[in-house]
């Protein structure tokens, strides 16, 4: 999250634009190839936003780079226009709408339905091009004609010619491009998106619109592939039909995962190694069109075995010579701060978010005739519930008994057969969890649901914005560290979990005691007034569940707490008051002591054994 | 051009079409069903099959040998595939299998493009297949007739191998709930090497089946490969049933909107899936647990 040199990706990309002309020369390539590989890099930018970043894998981003270009180059070849950038600008939007219309149907289903979907529609376009579009596209012959851009500013022009005169147009057009991208995935938004790769439930049940922001990442690149299209049109001055076949969206995924994904740079590199294999290999070699097949076989080793493409490759290779990069020298000085504080005071929890209306005395949480019914089995059945504000309630009972449902339920993970919820006296039944979690009610879980290719303060960050920004926000641009309230809080959290040693460590590294902390920070981070905590001591050691308790007990100080645990003596100990479940029912409430004397209690937990 | 002739003999083209998307598609959905993995390179398969029927045709003139010799060559090469490369996979994300069966697909294509060149090759009919038959109300192709037969048989072979042998059980168990069966103590991997075989076969097979209607090029996968999407997000991923509806809706929709104008063939079939999307997102048949 934090970039101590900002700008520094920025000025070694102009750089590496600036030089490439004199470089580029001397390795064989031509400025025709270095200026398609430009084109490419751009399309690839928004690909690896989509992809890399938001997990979302489309084979039909041809769809949106043939819209562009199309759009573009019948404006300059039939229309009259003679501006290219307000040509290409019209191009993009169109592309970018298109993008929303076929966003909104393909991410109805996730995954491979996603992929097969894209494909599908992006097939589509290329008929719609092909035939009953051909009178405005020129069908199978394209549109030629397309004119080079000229530039008239301050009395100087400049007319864009072949060669590296338009690589000068189009590195400025990458430039732009890249340092926009660089924004976005800085952004909160972006933040969210790399988030929803790794774990797109947990996002949504923090509070954020996963199917929106999936939607702007579809858009994105989208908008991408329509300034690219336009670009080609231009370069080429001909805007050819084969930018919408099937074949575009293959070449333009492979280059991606040969250069790399999630980097942003990944596209432009692997273009580099398309186009340099293919002269190569066609020319050099003499291959001719078996270097597509060599290429083949090239990518499937490298799905296989390289599976971070040439970037990641390089990355694996700076750590085997020794190289660490920034986060890990971080996280290793601030290692040595000292033993962990076990037991130690921690911060005060910060307040649990105000509430919106004041007035509100009610109970807290109120389910009444709550019924879960998996066919034929009954999960849940007529459940009573009511909780106080302020209370720190316990929920015991055998395994079986209906526990897990009954959260996922409170928590709008999953809809009630019958019965109602209400949080704040209001009805919050079939809500959703994304908006359970708005109004200030979430869980932490069972089995820990974290961001795992994310460092701790990122996992914090993603969890603390919901709060921070509502459930979805367009501020592509923000800098999160301008966003007020967010570093303290996740800060602040760190502090309370007793992670701030390992705020910069990749989640997935982390010891299984620190997960489970974490899982109970990314609840905490979202400031719920009613938190649920559905088993927080399991699978944990003697030692570091006396210390989850006194974590529980003073993060209940100021808010509404619910914990599930197998864990008596714990719960026992904690809780005000307990509800014990049984076979989807209530079978008794009261204070641990009442509890612990009911003869049913005992009957349910030993089965009569100890009867008399 | 709008006549009730045509469209009755348009009718029994968009019947060989579904027919033999239906063989196709109901491939790619037990391989997905089972094994959790979209398989890009099935239109390859699909291509492979119509190639190494031509060689066995070449070799032998038998059309029956071509046959056989095509799709057993496909189950060997899913087989060996699988082995391979595929298994390496299972516990990888789905987009990761997705791309090494896209790489595989292209290999497969390019190869073929190596060893028999870019022009279309034929495969004749069969002697019995030639010519014309007399339906009564219009004259039809026998082969094509034919082609529905014989894809009606491999569709009634593949039902009874999925719903009345131990193997099909347990694969049928398998789209239900992999988790499940694994724990059964069932050697999944050696059930997913043979799921793959037959669902590369059931492709393969289609392929040297068509060869006598089309002409054999590299890049014939292509197309079928998208088709065969369509008839699964249609029919609902992971079913049978829905496999054999949805090829055979999305046969007479190409080719029923083929003679009215041949452009909007796809538009039709994309829009057909949208609207499917729109109501009922899993499709016809869809199992409720997959997503």
């Amino acid at each position: 999250m934090r970039h101590p040199r900002p700008m520094l990706v920025e000025a070694l990309t102009a750089l590496g634009l600036i030089l490439a002309p004199y470089v580029l020369p001397y390795l064989g390539f031509s400025p025709n190839t270095v200026n398609q590989i430009l084109i490419w890099g751009l399309f690839g930018i928004g690909f690896d936003i989509l992809f890399g970043y938001t997990g979302l894998l489309s084979f039909g981003q041809s769809a949106f780079y043939g819209t562009g270009g199309f759009i573009a180059a019948y404006l300059l070849t039939r229309s009259g226009m003679t501006s290219v950038p307000l040509a290409l600008l019209i191009g993009t939007i169109g592309a970018t709408l298109v993008g929303l219309l076929i966003g909104i149907i393909a991410l109805r289903r996730t995954g491979i339905y996603f992929a097969m979907i894209t494909v599908a529609i992006a097939e589509m376009f290329f008929f719609i091009e092909n035939s009953p579009m051909s009178e405005w596209t020129g069908g199978e012959n394209g549109l030629p004609g397309v004119p080079s851009p000229a530039f008239e500013l301050f009395g100087l022009s400049w007319k864009v010619g072949t060669g590296w005169s338009m690589y000068g147009f189009l590195a400025a057009c990458y430039f732009v491009g890249i340092v926009v991208a660089l924004r976005i995935v800085r952004s909160p938004v972006g933040a969210i998106l790399s988030a929803i790769r790794d774990n797109p439930l947990r996002v949504a049940a923090l509070g954020h619109s996963v199917a929106l922001y999936k939607l702007t990442a579809f858009v994105i690149a989208s908008a991408y592939a329509g300034f690219a299209g336009g670009l080609l049109g231009v370069l080429q001055g001909f805007m050819p039909p084969d930018a919408f076949t099937f074949e575009t969206s293959g070449q333009l995924v492979m280059q991606t995962v040969i250069g790399g994904v999630g980097t942003l740079f990944g596209p432009l590199l692997g273009a580099a190694v398309w186009l340099f294999l293919s002269d190569f290999l066609q020319q050099t070699m003499g291959l001719g069109a078996t270097w597509k097949l060599v290429l083949g076989v090239v990518f499937v080793l490298l799905v296989v075995f390289l599976r971070h493409g040439l970037i990641g490759g390089f990355k694996d290779l700076l750590h085997l010579v020794g190289y660490k990069d920034l986060a890990e020298i971080e996280a290793e000085q601030a290692e040595p701060e000292g033993p962990r504080r076990v037991g130690a005071a921690k911060a005060t929890p910060m307040p649990a978010r105000h509430r919106k209306r004041d007035d509100f005395t009610g109970p807290i949480l109120q389910a009444s005739g709550l019924t879960k019914r998996y066919g034929g089995l009954l999960a849940n059945s007529d459940i009573e519930f009511t909780v106080k504000p302020g209370e720190l309630r316990g929920i015991i009972g055998p395994n079986g008994a209906g526990k897990s449902t009954f959260f996922k339920m409170l928590t709008c993970e999953v809809p009630p057969t019958s019965g109602t919820i209400t949080f704040e006296g209001q009805d919050i039944t079939g809500k959703g969890v994304t908006d359970a979690c708005q109004l200030g009610l979430t869980k932490s879980y069972q089995v820990n649901q974290l961001f795992s290719r994310l460092t701790v303060r990122q996992n914090l960050t993603i969890a603390a914005l919901a709060d921070l920004r509502g459930k979805f926000r367009l501020d592509l641009f923000r800098i999160p560290d301008s966003i007020p309230g967010l570093h303290e809080r996740v800060d602040h959290t760190l502090d309370l979990v007793d992670l701030t040693a390992r705020a910069d460590t990749i989640v997935s590294a982390l010891a299984y005691g620190e997960k489970r902390r974490l899982e109970i920070g990314l609840a905490l981070a979202t400031s719920p007034r009613l938190l649920l905590l559905d088993e927080p001591l399991a699978g944990m050691s003697p030692r570091e569940r006396v210390e989850t308790v006194s974590l529980l007990k003073s993060i209940s100080r100021g808010r509404t707490m619910i914990v599930i645990d197998h864990d008596m003596d714990a719960l026992f100990e904690l809780a005000e008051w307990i509800t014990v479940l049984q076979e989807g029912r209530v079978l008794a409430e009261g204070t641990p002591d009442e509890i612990k004397g009911n003869v049913r209690v005992r009957e349910a937990y030993l089965g009569g054994v100890l009867d008399g | 051009m709008f006549t009730w002739g045509n469209l009755v003999s348009q009718m029994f083209n968009g019947l060989v079409l579904g027919a033999l998307l239906a063989l196709i598609s109901s491939g790619l959905t037990i391989i997905y069903g089972t094994l959790g993995v979209l398989n890009l390179a099935h239109g390859a398969m699909f291509m492979v099959g119509g190639y190494a029927g031509y060689l066995v045709f070449e070799g032998t003139g038998s059309f029956p040998l071509a046959i056989l010799g095509g799709a057993l060559f496909v189950m060997i090469l899913g087989v060996a595939i699988e082995r391979l490369i595929i298994r390496h996979f299972y516990d990888r994300p789905p987009e990761d299998q997705m791309l090494v069966t896209f790489g595989l697909a292209i290999c497969l294509v390019e190869l073929v493009r190596f060893l028999f060149g870019s022009l279309s090759k034929s495969v004749p009919p069969p002697a019995w297949g030639q010519g014309v038959t007399q339906l009564g109300f219009m004259l039809y192709p026998t082969y094509r007739l034919a082609v529905v037969g014989i894809v009606a048989l491999a569709l009634g072979a593949l039902y009874v191998v999925l719903y009345r042998t131990r193997l099909g059980m347990i694969v049928r168990a398998g789209i239900e709930d992999a988790v499940m069966v694994d724990s059964l103590g069932i050697n999944v991997f050696r059930i997913f090497m043979v799921v793959f075989g037959i669902g590369a076969m059931a492709a393969g097979f289609a392929g040297i089946v068509n060869a006598p209607v089309v002409s054999l090029s590299p890049d014939m996968g292509e197309a079928i490969l998208v088709q065969t999407f369509v008839v699964v997000v249609i029919g609902g991923v992971g079913s049978f049933p829905g496999a054999i509806l949805g090829g055979l809706i999305a046969g007479q929709i190409l080719s029923i909107t083929s003679m009215i104008n041949p452009g909007y063939s796809y538009v039709m079939l994309f829009a057909a899936m949208t609207l499917v999307l729109l109501v009922r997102p899993r499709g016809l048949f869809g199992p409720r647990s997959r997503d």
